[in-house]
């Protein structure tokens, strides 16, 4: 049996902010994870990360992201993740900030 | 300080227009992420966790004020405020927007700063001792030298693609303050028969191999010194490993090869070039040895300082641990601490770069350096304006006498900034620093070097730390490893592993009880934990760390 696959999504930093970026089912980018694209199949993976990739002039190192499913969409997995979604522990910079903003 | 001839000014110039139009380049999409990355490291543009971060070179880490008060504007206009010194002797902006970095380093050329080879595989800023002109126990300046280093390794034709970056740091004192034993090639300046040259190591670097430089050569006279070295690069970029990035510094081809063999390729190397350098870099080496005058010390007298270093406690506290020996009875070096407890360790803001700039200004002839230890230092204070300039930074939140000291921690961005990280370090600096504070034992303890990196790479010396902090991943969690007993200083030494590592939440007791355990067992106030640790070795230390396996041994 094959292995059970992990669901992802694929994230990226924006080219000219820098910031953290996510694909969302709809081919946009979004600033924020709970609206990304879950991706529960490993051939649609592939596919959503390569349509990525070749948008040079917007996004930078686009990859695949482990994440679970959460009650407001996807949820990071891994502490690194979490981290790129909410911002440094040090200062209330980054999405934290932007998101209160809002 | 060096002032920017036409030369340097036309060159910094044009190179910033290159990348100007490079990144436009990339902006319109004529340009792939791939062919644009080797561009921005060279010219120090990360991309980091959550935005791109700028590098900016401080050389041998002067600065004049005018140059400090533009990285405050840099600060401000462009990114949030603040900006963090590194131990590379650099300041890194961590919220730079691509269409916006072509201003800033236009802005910087303004006042002769770059950012050009703070990254890539060539070499990079080159780092001297922070207290460099100004120390009672230099034999030289460092500085002229480490200038010409700049010159000469800038856009050096032959060094622009080595097989991995190169990192030079030069002392003028016996007592390296420049952890030069920690670098590519290490310089420590040295007399013999009243002749002043260099003792050059080689092969020294932390990151997942760490090593302690080895002596290539004892003593290489002042005028052969830069022919010596494009020996030493030139035959380790033919030499060095480009198969694999982690076995490519110059320490793995050294300890590979072994340094006797090593030795004798450069020394044929140089038979080769010694004489491609006909006398002009000793003659630009005067001319720039003139802009490292000493400034017109003004004299006078210095009751003042003594009434308030008798009279206030909190001024006799900052004078004992953040005040240096100057070569002028009547001046001291001032290290200002950025340090607070529970603060980002080497964050400034801009209004605290400004007020610093302007106390350099009122008191310190106009001059500030940055330490690799990520503090700023006034090199030349009269002792009479000491209680006046105490009394501005305590005002602004610079007064931290902690030099020295358990808070006074080096720690990398790691996971809070840094793309490489495996774990965040910052904040368990913050929370070692806050809770010696609580535990208001800090001075009682007296020196203590805490040194944290975020991963492997090392970027925050945790190797010569006297207690080093590695973050890790384990399974997914944050997880950090002590090592104990390192050195930064002349006597340089990579610490030991302790043992298994400690979770987020774990670390912080961790460290407390190696603390305890050292006041416990040191003879006497004097006895620095360094030193105890050197005489009763890591067992007790090690049995602190880890009171379980203590007991399970004692029950069996
Ligand atoms: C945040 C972005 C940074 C990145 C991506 C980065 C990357 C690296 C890497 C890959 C290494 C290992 C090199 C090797 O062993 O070949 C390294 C080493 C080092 N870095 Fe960084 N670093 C960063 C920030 C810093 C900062 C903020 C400092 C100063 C606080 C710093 C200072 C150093 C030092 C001292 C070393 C070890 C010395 C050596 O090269 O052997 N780096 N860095
Ligand atoms: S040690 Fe690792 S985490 Fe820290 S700055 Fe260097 S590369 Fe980043």
């Amino acid at each position: 049996m094959a292995r059970k696959f992990t669901p992802k999504v694929v994230t990226a930093n924006h080219l000219l902010e820098g910031d953290v970026i996510y694909l969302t089912a709809d081919d946009r980018w979004t600033r924020n994870l709970s609206e990304a694209e879950m991706i529960d199949d490993e051939a649609h993976a592939d596919i959503r990360l390569l349509f990525a990739a070749a948008q040079q002039s917007v996004v930078v190192g686009p990859y695949l992201a482990d994440v679970e499913a959460g009650a407001n969409g996807p949820e990071p997995t891994h502490f690194r993740e979490d981290f790129r979604r909410t911002g440094p522990s040090n200062y209330f910079h980054g999405k934290q900030a932007a998101k209160a903003e809002a | 300080m060096y002032k920017y001839n036409e030369f340097d000014a036309a060159f910094l110039a044009e190179r910033n227009r290159q990348f100007r139009a490079q990144v436009e380049r990339r902006i319109d999409g004529s340009l792939t992420e791939d062919e644009f990355r080797p561009l921005r490291l060279m010219n120090g543009l990360y991309l980091q966790l959550h935005a791109y971060m700028l590098r900016v070179a401080i050389p041998y880490g002067t600065l004049s004020s005018d140059q400090m008060r533009q990285l405050a504007l840099l600060a401000e206009k462009w990114d949030k405020g603040y900006g963090h010194f590194t131990t590379r002797q650099n300041i890194q902006y961590n919220w730079p927007k691509l269409p916006d970095v072509p201003d800033m380093l236009d802005a910087l050329a303004e006042v002769g700063l770059h950012a050009i080879q703070t990254s890539g595989n060539c070499i990079r800023n080159v780092t001297a001792d922070h207290f460099a002109g100004a120390a009672a126990d230099e034999l030289i300046d460092p500085r002229p030298v480490a200038e010409l280093l700049r010159q000469w390794s800038t856009d050096h034709p032959e060094f622009q693609f080595m097989p991995r970056k190169f990192k030079i740091a030069i002392t003028g004192s016996p007592n390296d303050r420049a952890v030069v034993a920690a670098h590519d090639i290490g310089l420590r300046a040295v007399q013999k028969n009243g002749e002043i040259g260099f003792e050059v190591l080689v092969g020294g670097g932390l990151g997942r191999t760490p090593m302690i430089g080895k002596v290539i050569n004892p003593f290489v006279a002042k005028e052969d010194l830069l022919p010596y070295l494009e020996a030493i690069v030139s035959t380790w970029n033919m030499e060095g490993r480009r198969d694999n990035k982690y076995k490519a510094r110059i320490k793995i081809t050294v300890h590979e090869q072994g340094l006797d063999t090593f030795r004798a390729k450069v020394e044929e190397r140089y038979a080769a070039v010694r004489d491609q350098f006909r006398g002009y870099d000793q003659k630009l080496l005067a001319e720039i040895e003139q802009y490292f005058a000493a400034p017109a010390y003004r004299d006078g007298d210095v009751a003042a300082y003594t009434t308030a270093y008798n009279a206030d406690p909190v001024f006799r506290a900052w004078v004992d641990t953040n005040l240096t020996a100057h070569k002028r009875a009547d001046h001291a070096i001032v290290t200002i601490s950025i340090k607070a407890h529970g603060k980002t360790p080497g964050d400034a803001s801009a209004e605290q770069m400004r007020l610093m700039a302007h106390l350099a200004d009122k008191y310190a002839y106009g001059e500030l350096r940055i330490s690799h230890e990520q503090n700023v230092i006034l090199p030349h204070v009269h002792k009479s304006d000491l209680p006046a300039l105490h009394k501005a930074l305590k005002a602004a939140g610079l007064g931290t006498a902690n030099i020295g000291l358990v808070s006074d921690i080096i720690a990398c961005p790691g996971m809070d900034y840094c793309a490489l990280a495996t774990a965040r370090s910052i904040p368990i600096a913050q929370q070692i620093a806050t809770r010696i504070d609580e535990l208001k034992i800090e001075r009682e303890v007296g020196e203590l070097k805490i040194k944290i990196s975020g991963c492997i790479n090392a970027c925050g010396h945790h190797h010569v730390g006297h207690i080093g902090i590695l973050g890790l991943d384990r399974a997914g969690v944050e997880n950090y490893q002590i090592t104990l007993g390192g050195d930064h200083t002349e006597t340089a030494a990579i610490g030991e592993r302790a043992g298994p590592g400690f979770s987020y939440d774990q670390i912080v007791p961790a460290i407390e009880r190696l603390i305890t355990a050292y006041l416990e067992l040191r003879t006497s106030a004097e006895e620095r934990f360094i030193d105890a640790y050197r005489r009763v070795g890591p067992a007790p230390f090690k049995a602190a760390l880890y009171p379980e396996a203590e007991e399970k041994a004692n029950a069996a």
